[in-house]
């Protein structure tokens, strides 16, 4: 008995020994990664000294924890390219005393770098190179190598067979690694270095740059030039060649350490196949750098890096990088922002604007929803208020300067960005500079800025609001009062045709009559569309038009009421036997939707925004389809307002709510597929959500023709657009040519401007139908200046 | 730095249900409560500014449940809880009518909830504050009420 107690007792033990050092082996485990992750932060210690106190103790640990060390460091490179150097310092000693260890770490980061290349995931490739390039100056690895694996990344540039944004990606990652690793090499090896450089002159030369124009915030290149993102990047390597590959910006803890590294035995990196194009690849769009600013443009100070220094690019990307990190948290983001490390030495600010701008305005699409950006200078304001608000309002007047060039898109951004921005800051700005703004077209670029800001800035706010705060000059730019005009009023119904039962309809429904009675005074009034012949007319437009008056002249006080008054004629019970009114007068008719669409903006022409939100709530309801909506846009009724903002904040509605629906259902196919096929594979996982029948072959076949069919009506959409937008553009520019006129009219370039816009919001959805597009509407018989604007957005991708 | 879309904790005291669910259904809601709102802002200001975060589904006005008046609340309702996450982090703390206004993530909105609570039929902050608001109803409830009563 005793024994047997004593057994007990040690078992009891030795497991909770067992259990202890797991727990301990975790416990270190945690703490050799806080180590890593945080070194380099701020501590009271030099940097020099926590690298070699933490290059101690993992080579102690380095035994037991080898992997776990090899993973953290490798992920640490890839995460945090800002601390490259300080992460192949510390690899560089850990290589001086473990040779293993650091050949390992070698053969890891090889790898790594051939799945990012695999996967499609270019920003990480780009790091393992720089990380590479970087450990040629820690001893880690031979000259070399490194040449030979810049070389091999370059060949992809001789392979004609691929899009130039595959060869593209591997040649900028070999630039990009340059600021690291040139010195060395023009040191060590300069005619190979030489080699290198005139293969990738070669190519920047022989590109192609069809996709430079679209991309463009600026068409101008006045006063800073737009450059391609890697014509940009070549200037600087150029610049810093031309600096016998001096640069002052990056810190290199290893500079401390070339004792003890220059004994250390180097690697070689591991032959690497580039893997080949595949037509499911996906590559980086390409961009055009956006230079706002120059050094004249800051005041005394230090000084902004020129456009071709390589403190620029590396600045930029820093930036860049804290946005993609920290864009979520918006006042964190901020807070490391305007810590940036070495902040004194450049125009923080103004680097901050520039970087966070070119996001804002970046083609096609902004990274971020727009919103990030203006909560973040808000947020960039409120920390640095002595000297931030300056800086943007500067950067206003700039943009303001230089409208009358501005891509479309990016117009349109900076209306919705500065409103916004105003609205935090009760709309005071100084308006005063901007008078002679009142002097031109109404569609000059500069005009149509502050027409559209203040009517955005009313949305935010009330019209008086906007009318008393900017400058009597600019009466003629301020908004007309949202109201509605309603036709069958007290005193003019009686001169209207059906006037008469306009108002009863009125006096009923505001009565709570039922869809059946308001149907039965709609059924009164004769169909204007009877010819005397047998044929029934397919609707009866004075119903459709008298129904709409009414119904949005009730609901005029506030969205909710009318879109309580829509709703309320659209839903019936499943025991009702009240038609469905809607359903009744207008259905799937087409005509009969543009006529209530008409009606509606009868309504409410000087209310944009309850435009806006009525053709929603249409679409939502399935009252208007959206090529009803799209014909609508284009019709003659709308020509007026075509250039107008709120038209395409419409049509662009349409076409997202369009895509929605098409990516929803693309969902629901895909998780019944899975759901189908998952349950023959018994997954245990599958059991902890699915409490639903599996679907049959059956259901998911009803499912994919719906999704064909959605699919279609989204083609169809497109199709419509594009035709539409060829149409009148080939219409003006046919005018133009036979009445000896410059077709190059603000309308046109408003025109083609929001051409271009929906190949940029829209480009994924698009490029599905790229090839029907090219076979029958862009074909090479259209004009060229139409043409343009598909095939830059064809050379996103080419 | 707690994150944006973290729970705050507050939590509604006329919730029907444990605590357990009540949290389950914040954690996964997409409707926001946004509070210090004025008493003049509109409808269209309040879908102007929400639906730059994502489309919003509805806007319920908070009102005062004597006078059906608006009383400085509202619930808005997006249709996914990515877009009620970006209200979050980007409208919450920023201003609307010149006035910081203040998101937090709600159970969901049920009939009656659209009503102030407090005694005077507005919201219950808006009895007991002391100071002066223009843009809601002037003085705090009791402090009016104190002001009208004659000296003894």
């Amino acid at each position: 008995m005793s024994r047997r107690k004593f057994d007990e007792m040690s078992d009891y033990d030795s497991s909770r020994d067992r259990k202890r050092r797991r727990t301990d082996a975790v416990e270190i485990e945690d703490r050799l990664e806080s180590l890593i992750i945080r070194v380099g932060e701020k501590s009271t210690s030099s940097l020099e000294s926590n690298l070699e106190g933490l290059a101690s103790v993992l080579e102690a640990d380095i035994n037991n924890y080898k992997s776990k060390i090899l993973k953290i460091l490798s992920d640490c490179a890839v995460t945090m390219p800002e601390k490259t150097t300080i992460y192949t310092t510390l690899v560089g000693l850990l290589n001086a005393k473990n040779y293993n260890f650091g050949g390992e770490f070698v053969d890891m980061m090889a790898k790594k770098l051939k799945e990012a290349l695999k996967a499609c995931m270019w920003r990480t490739a780009r790091y393992v190179l720089r990380f590479f390039s970087d450990m040629v100056n820690c001893h880690v690895i031979s000259t070399n190598s490194l040449l030979q694996l810049l070389h091999t990344l370059l060949d992809t540039a001789r392979d004609d067979n691929s899009p130039q944004v595959r060869s593209d990606a591997y040649v900028y990652a070999v630039l990009s690694c340059l600021p690291w690793v040139g010195r060395e090499l023009y040191e060590k090896k300069e005619q190979d270095l030489e080699r290198l450089l005139k293969h990738i002159e070669i190519y920047i030369r022989k590109r192609t740059r069809k996709h430079v124009p679209g991309l463009r915030v600026w068409r101008s290149d006045r006063p800073h030039p737009q450059e391609e993102y890697l014509d940009c990047l070549w200037a600087q390597i150029c610049k810093l060649r031309a600096d016998m590959w001096q640069e002052k910006h990056i810190a290199r803890p290893y500079v401390a350490f070339d004792s003890i590294l220059c004994e250390a035995l180097q690697h070689n990196i591991p032959p690497l196949t580039v893997p080949p194009h595949h037509p499911d690849n996906t590559y980086t769009f390409p961009w055009v750098v956006f230079r706002l600013f120059d050094y004249t443009d800051c005041p005394e100070g230090p000084v902004l890096p020129g456009a071709h220094s390589i403190e620029r690019y590396l600045i930029e990307e820093h930036l860049h990088n804290i946005l993609r990190e920290h864009h979520t948290e918006r006042k964190q983001c901020a807070a490391v922002l305007l810590d940036f490390p070495l902040k004194h030495k450049i125009p923080l600010e103004y680097m901050i604007v520039e970087v966070v701008l070119a996001e804002l305005f970046h083609l096609p699409t902004p990274k971020y929803l727009e919103i990030c950006f203006g909560s973040l200078l808000i947020e960039l304001c409120k920390l640095q208020p002595a000297t931030m608000p300056q800086v943007l309002a500067q950067a206003v007047e700039l943009l303001y300067d230089r409208i009358d060039t501005m891509n479309v898109c990016c117009h349109d951004r900076f209306v919705s960005w500065f409103s916004y921005h105003l609205s935090n800051f009760q709309f005071k700005w100084s308006w005063d500079d901007w008078l002679d703004a009142a002097q031109l077209d109404p569609m000059h670029p500069r005009a149509k800025f502050i027409i559209e800001v203040l009517q955005r800035s009313m949305r935010l706010s009330y019209h008086q609001r906007i009318a008393e705060v900017v400058p009597e000059q600019f009466d003629c730019f301020v908004p007309a009062k949202p109201e509605h005009i309603f036709k069958y009023g007290a005193e003019t119904a009686p001169e209207m045709e059906g006037g008469e039962v306009a108002q009863r309809l009125e006096a009923c429904i505001r009565a709570k009559g039922n869809p059946t009675e308001v149907l039965q005074i709609l059924r009164e009034l004769p169909n204007p569309l009877r010819d005397g012949t047998e044929d029934e007319p397919s609707f009866n437009p004075l119903q459709v038009q008298i129904f709409t008056q009414v119904l949005l002249h009730l609901g005029s006080k506030s969205f909710s009421h009318s879109f309580a008054g829509i709703t309320k004629f659209l839903k019936t019970s499943q025991n009702s036997c009240h038609p469905q009114l809607f359903e009744v007068l207008v259905g799937p008719n087409e005509e009969a939707q543009m006529v209530l669409l008409r009606e509606m903006y009868e309504v409410w022409a000087k209310h944009q925004q309850m435009l806006v939100m009525l053709t929603d709530k249409l679409l939502r309801s399935h009252i208007a389809s959206c090529a009803t909506v799209a014909n609508w846009i284009f019709s003659k009724e709308m020509q007026h307002d075509f250039t107008r903002s709120y038209i395409w904040e419409i049509l662009h509605g349409t076409i997202r709510k369009m895509n929605k629906h098409v990516a929803r259902l693309q969902k629901e196919v895909n998780e019944a597929r899975e759901r189908h096929s998952g349950r023959d594979s018994d997954d245990s996982s599958s059991d902890e959500e699915d409490s639903r029948p599996r679907p049959t072959e059956e259901e998911i076949e009803r499912m994919e023709e719906k999704l064909e069919a959605v699919q279609a009506d989204q083609k169809n959409l497109f199709l419509i657009i594009f035709q539409r937008f060829i149409m009148i553009l080939s219409e003006h520019l046919v005018r133009c040519d036979t009445d000896g006129r410059d077709f190059n009219t603000h309308w046109y370039r408003w025109t083609i401007g929001r051409l271009q816009e929906i190949f940029m919001l829209h480009n994924t959805q698009v490029e599905r139908y790229s090839q029907t597009l090219s076979t029958l509407l862009f074909t090479q018989d259209l004009d060229p200046h139409i043409l343009d604007a598909f095939n830059q957005f064809v050379a996103l991708r080419s | 730095m707690t994150s944006s879309v973290a729970l705050s904790s507050y939590r509604d005291q006329h919730f029907r249900g444990s605590r357990h669910l009540q949290e389950r259904k914040l954690l996964n809601s997409t409707t926001l409560y946004v509070g210090n709102v004025s008493f003049y802002t509109t409808e269209e200001q309040l879908y102007e500014l929400f639906n730059r975060a994502g489309d919003v589904k509805r806007i319920v006005m908070g009102l005062d449940k004597q006078r059906k008046t608006p009383c400085g609340f509202i619930f808005v309702e997006y249709f996914c809880r990515d877009d009620a996450e970006s209200c979050m982090r980007y409208i919450n703390g920023t201003r609307l009518d010149d006035r910081i206004i203040r998101c937090d993530w709600d159970a969901g909105f049920v009939e009656g909830r659209q009503y102030g609570r407090g005694k005077t039929g507005g919201q219950v902050r808006d009895e007991y504050r002391t100071d002066y608001d223009p843009g809601r109803g002037g003085y705090g409830k009791i402090v009016q009420q104190k002001t009208i009563l004659p000296q003894s």
